[in-house]
């Protein structure tokens, strides 16, 4: 069935295609939409599963990741402030080696508050030990919640996995869905098989022991580190038999008009299809211009950047989140992942769509042309905001009002 | 591609306009996005929402700068500058308007319009039914691309959640809209893509760093809410009759935004640059005092009353 779901919809429908068996849930705008879904299937009798609401994200968590010590499939979803409301139980849950995947729709974070989106609020969560995936379109997101399951649930892996999708630009915007049939999803998806790492009241274990004494705790740590890296290669296998099953590819990147492509964008997320449209129409003038947005950015897919970057000649890297005090924190990584290359692309850093602030086509192609004089010139322009004049004479009018004298006291 | 770009007011319909084209245009195998567009605003607030439609996937994303149609449900949003009605409009770009108002009288408003259907209320069809079903008709047949069979199947699919009776008054309300501008059927152009060499450079600037007490998110001065002028969200006007209000000033309190003011004489006094129009003192006043009527109406009054002093 193919039809128009907003991205909140698709995540929804990926849950209950999932057949997950528990949902601990917890509103936030712009996620609300998923669970309020979710809740009118169960209240319906078309999803079989137990829904419970908590009183916070902390505890939404929690319960997220009890259950799926348990050994049953668990769905839970929230954005921006309640992703860091729960951040220290997103370690714990990757630290007891819990699969389960979380929907996160992203919004920027306070303050000031905005509704929203940028990537602060996912990225904040990318040292904890949950896989991400990224999605660019309302089908991914239905995607990504399968794929998650699988790749959460492998034995070589066993960690939570993310999937990420913009607020507004996906999660209130309705494009053409396939919704697979659940014959199709069961084919791809075996049911959760939780092996040895199960409690149950009969079969009393102690999860999550305290281990004084930093050898051991080293020990663990890395251990939870190697099985992400190893979601590397199984996340190829499951996106390889993905794409067997369904016929839609959702690689660790997307490659968009790369093939002779001299000058790439990278970035992440639903903007990225901004600039496919600027990919598009700088082709149509005959400029060899292409796009590589990462699906999978935990674990990181260094070797496969290194790959389809090694000889290019110059990159726009655009960040929609800042590092404070650093900057971008994809063109940190990719930098440091292409260092080893002896043939280095230019690499410019660009940060743009804070809180939802759009990227007009004219700048994806200013970006182009400053990317092209650095390749022509050897000289690499510092890292920019994408703001212009009259944002700041509309902030300088805000200013007016709010009073404040502009000077350091 | 197709961008259609819909304003309204919370509570006029103008979501549920926009996925009722959405859906026709995808009934009619068209790509398809939709998306409304809203943040912390209430029913009354100027709100937008857009529709793109294309033969290939669509890449495009968020709000529409160069709209090949652009419906407007309420008139009276014409003349707000910050609902940037106009925005991005081109001489192909047709701005249909769901106005009692003739198309002679707007035009003399706005010339920069190049194509203009004006859509008048229907006395008849579907009386009560929010502006966006009629603008959703219209707006479908002014594309051309649109069958009465799949605008009929979206309102059906789009309404599917309510009661038959609420699904048929808005069927044929959809329809009347659909017939009421027959004559401009397929008025409107798919737009092209912009070409780069067309397309205006940014003019980026380098920020530099602000002495905190401005660069900061902090508000020094007192009062500016003032400033925000939430009268424009009102739909409906409280007026106090001065006969039957005894002075009891509860209507002062129960005020959500503080917008009634005590006057001299000791009678309370609603600010309507910033009421709302909750009608929350309306519910609330002991003796009936306050009675509710449209924003429309209270102009006709006061248009009414302007000419009896000339």
């Amino acid at each position: 069935m193919r039809k128009l779901l907003t991205g909140n919809s698709a995540a929804a429908w990926g849950a209950r295609l999932a057949e997950v068996d528990y949902l601990p849930v917890f509103p936030i705008t712009p996620q609300t939409e998923i669970i309020e879904t979710l809740a009118e299937w169960v209240d319906r009798s078309e999803l079989d599963a137990r829904l419970t609401t908590l009183e916070s994200e902390h505890s939404m968590v929690t319960a997220a990741g009890a259950a799926a010590a348990t050994g049953v499939r668990v769905f839970t979803a929230t954005s921006s402030q309640g992703l860091l409301y729960a951040m220290e139980m997103l370690y714990n849950l990757a630290g007891w080696r819990t699969p389960l995947v979380l929907v996160n729709v992203s919004r920027g974070l306070s303050a000031p508050i905005t509704l929203e989106p940028d990537h602060n609020d996912v990225l904040a969560a990318r040292d904890s030990g949950f896989l991400q995936l990224h999605c660019a379109t309302c089908q991914e997101v239905l995607d990504g919640v399968l794929l998650g399951y699988r790749l959460a649930e492998d034995m070589r892996v066993r960690l939570p996995v993310l999937v990420n999708l913009d607020g507004f630009y996906l999660s209130f915007t309705r494009e053409p869905v396939i919704i697979p049939t659940q014959d199709q999803v069961r084919a791809f998806l075996p049911p959760f098989d939780p092996g040895r790492n199960r409690f149950r009241g009969g079969e009393p274990v102690s999860q999550a022991v305290a281990v004084l004494g930093g050898g051991t705790y080293s020990y663990f740590r890395y251990q939870a580190h190697l099985a992400a890296l190893e979601a590397k290669k199984v996340f190829q296998e499951i996106s390889a038999d993905f794409k067997t099953h369904f016929g839609r590819a959702f690689d660790a990147i997307e490659t968009y008009r790369c093939e002779d492509a001299d000058i790439l964008f990278v970035m992440m997320g639903s903007f990225a299809t901004k600039a496919r449209e600027a990919v598009d129409r700088l082709r149509d003038d005959g400029r060899k211009v292409g796009l590589l947005r990462p699906r999978l950015l935990r674990p990181f897919p260094s070797q496969a950047f290194v790959r389809l970057l090694s000889g290019r000649a110059g990159v726009a890297v655009i960040d929609q989140n800042l590092s404070t005090g650093l900057g971008g924190v994809l063109y940190t990584e990719l930098a440091a992942a292409l260092y080893p290359l002896q043939r280095r692309p230019v690499l410019v850093s660009y940060v743009g769509g804070l809180g939802g602030r759009d990227i007009t086509a004219g700048e994806f192609y200013a970006m182009v042309e400053e990317v092209r004089q650095a390749v022509t010139t050897g000289r690499v322009p510092p890292p920019r905001l994408l703001f212009t004049e009259s944002e700041m004479q509309s902030v300088r009018g805000l200013q007016r009002i709010a009073g404040g004298k502009g000077r350091d006291a | 591609m197709y961008r259609i770009r819909f304003h309204g007011r919370g509570g006029q319909g103008i979501k549920t306009a926009s996925r009722i084209l959405g859906t026709a245009l995808f009934l009619e195998g068209f790509e398809v996005q939709d998306a409304p567009r809203y943040g912390a605003e209430r029913r009354g607030a100027p709100i937008f929402a857009y529709v793109r439609a294309d033969d290939a996937p669509i890449h495009e994303r968020g709000v529409i700068h160069r709209p090949d149609l652009v419906v407007v449900a309420d008139d009276t949003l014409l003349t707000i500058t910050p609902a940037q009605v106009l925005e991005g409009i081109a001489s192909a770009s047709v701005v249909l308007i769901y106005s009692v108002r003739s198309e002679s009288w707007w035009r003399q408003q706005f010339p920069q319009i190049g194509q203009m259907v004006v859509l008048r209320p229907d006395r008849g069809t579907g009386v009560g039914l929010p502006a966006g079903i009629f603008c959703a008709g219209a707006a479908a047949a002014l594309l051309g691309t649109v069958s009465r069979e799949a605008l009929v199947k979206a309102v059906e699919e789009e309404l599917a959640a309510h009661d038959s009776a609420l699904v048929e008054s808005n069927r044929q309300a959809v329809l009347a809209a659909y017939e009421a501008v027959s004559v401009s059927h397929g008025m409107v152009h798919s737009g092209v893509p912009q070409p780069v060499a067309k397309t205006a450079a940014p003019a980026w600037i380098d920020v530099s760093r602000d002495a905190v007490d401005i660069a900061a998110p902090v508000i020094h001065a007192g009062t500016t809410s003032r400033l925000v002028k939430t009268g424009l969200w009102r739909t409906r006007r409280p007026v106090i009759d001065k006969e039957k209000c005894r002075r009891c000033l509860q209507c002062c309190a129960w005020c959500p935004e503080g917008g009634i003011l005590v006057g001299e004489d000791g009678f309370p006094m609603i600010d309507y640059e910033h009421c709302k129009g909750c009608l929350v003192c309306v519910a609330q006043c002991p003796f009936k005092a306050i009675r509710a009527i449209p924003e429309a109406q209270a102009k006709e009054e006061r248009d009414a009353q302007a000419s009896d002093r000339q």
